[in-house]
């Protein structure tokens, strides 16, 4: 219930006080609710969950976790378990 | 899917998995909060991924699951009255309650819609002056803030014929019970992420201090959560406790203020009665004052209506972390997603219907465009 999906901004409309965004998630638009989410911008990447976001994702922080994580290395692979 | 693959990653979950095997010294019972990581861990099979000194126990956090019997069966009396279209999120179709579910009514001749979002409740409610349209605003904390905008909206709009059935929950009560029992197990909790995103972490910072435990705000995907699991057994070894925030790509201290301050305006608390759990004070939201012409239980007259829990179903115990689907006895025979007894059955971030439906997945399995757009 809680889900929420990461797309990306490609249109705003600032109808107030609703504004709407038109968000891609991975080739698939929809019209998404940015009232809560004041100074989004088009090419943000913003979590989405019912219609609307719910915050900006944090793209510097996305991409440092995934080369952190990357470099994790499987210890029983190199044979140490 | 960028921010979503990536996170799903086969390589980087085993080398998680690998560095807690390498780092444990002791057993471990830790407690994820929220039904969407329930789902994911079940689906992903990350508990297998896991050694075995660390327990994952399921929590509460479907609000599917804990949404009353009560408040099924005034849904189902509001919808079935004949000036009524209902809007509901799809997966509160299914849910039974003691006259059957919102499905039944349907196909009795009910006008009951599946919304993705409560604006295209409120946007049918425009398009059809004629009806009485009536939207069924469940969730927890990550819910609250659209449903909340779209009764504004309504209010500020002046549509008449739209109102809510409100019935919300919040998380840290349902924590805060859980730590309290006496038969609690549960030694660390992975935070719930979305919840976090719009309340931020001060009310968990106050959880951890009181009850002095771990709180690890965690994301859904298989990496995040092999991450926050990481981080909570090197809290627990290190005895520290407080909260710390894997999930830091959508998750701030504050939170989202906006949304908050849009709940705070729109919804007051009350007490709740949990499905499979009790009442438990102060843990829901319900209309404001000013925004009482938009309760649908104050105006189709349903709020009487109580109902009592059937007691053939250990689903309580699945949502306090005490048991596991698989201890039940009618697990797999007489419940199944198809017929369920309980309320962990129903929703498919239920404990008992994510282990039914999502045993033994490969990492890799990717979702399908509508679940991910659910
Ligand atoms: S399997 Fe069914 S009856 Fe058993 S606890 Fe789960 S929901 Fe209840």
């Amino acid at each position: 219930m809680c889900l929420g999906i990461p797309g990306r901004v490609i249109e705003l409309s600032d109808s107030e006080p609703l504004a709407m965004a038109v968000v891609d998630f991975g080739g698939v638009r929809r019209r998404v609710c940015v009232a809560h989410v004041p100074d989004t911008r088009v090419g943000d990447w913003v979590i989405v969950h019912v219609g609307f976001a719910l915050t900006k994702l944090n793209e510097v922080e996305a991409d440092r976790v995934i080369s952190l994580l990357n470099e994790l290395t499987e210890p029983e692979r190199a044979g140490t378990s | 899917m960028k921010y979503v693959d990536e996170y799903r990653s086969e390589k980087t979950a085993r080398g998680l998995a690998a560095a807690i095997r390498s780092e444990l010294r002791a057993p471990w019972v830790i407690m994820e909060v929220c039904g969407g990581q329930t789902h994911s861990i079940v689906r992903y099979g990350v508990d297998e991924l896991l050694p075995p000194g660390v327990e994952l126990v399921h929590g509460p956090g479907c609000p599917v699951c804990v949404t009353p019997l009560e408040t099924i069966d005034r849904a189902h009396a509001i919808a079935r009255r004949p000036e009524v279209t209902f809007c509901s999120y799809g997966d509160m179709l299914r849910v039974p309650g003691s006259r059957g579910d919102l499905l039944s009514a349907k196909a009795a001749g009910a006008d009951v819609r599946v919304v993705y979002s409560p604006l295209d409740a409120l946007e049918l409610a425009t398009r059809l002056p004629e009806r009485q349209v009536v939207f069924f605003a469940i969730g927890f904390e990550t819910t609250a803030p659209a449903n909340a905008a779209a009764i504004e909206e309504a209010q500020r709009r002046g549509v008449e014929n739209f109102s809510a059935l409100v019935s919300h929950v919040l998380v840290p009560p349902a924590i805060s019970a859980i730590l309290e029992a006496a038969d609690n197990r549960v030694q660390a909790f992975l935070g719930p992420g979305h919840v976090c995103t719009v309340m931020g972490t001060l009310e968990y910072e106050a959880i951890a201090a009181r009850f002095a435990v771990p709180i690890v705000v965690t994301g859904f995907e298989p990496v995040d959560l092999l991450e926050g699991l990481l981080m909570t057994v090197r809290m627990l070894q290190a005895g520290r406790n407080g909260v710390e925030i894997q999930y830091r790509r959508a998750v701030q201290r504050e939170g989202n203020p906006r949304a908050r301050e849009l709940c705070a305006r729109v919804f007051e608390l009350c007490d709740r009665k949990w499905r499979g759990i009790g009442q438990l004070p102060q843990s829901g939201l319900t209309l404001a004052r000013e925004y009482r012409d938009f309760d649908a239980a104050h105006r189709f007259e349903v709020a009487h209506i109580e109902t009592q829990e059937p007691a053939d179903c250990i689903a309580g115990r699945v949502l306090r972390g005490l048991a596991k689907p698989t201890d039940c006895a009618a697990f797999g025979k007489r419940c199944t997603p198809q017929s369920p007894l309980g309320a962990t059955m129903v929703s498919s971030e239920g404990a008992c219907a994510a282990y039914y439906e999502h045993r033994l997945l490969p990492l890799t399995q990717t979702r399908s465009e509508a679940e991910v757009l659910r």
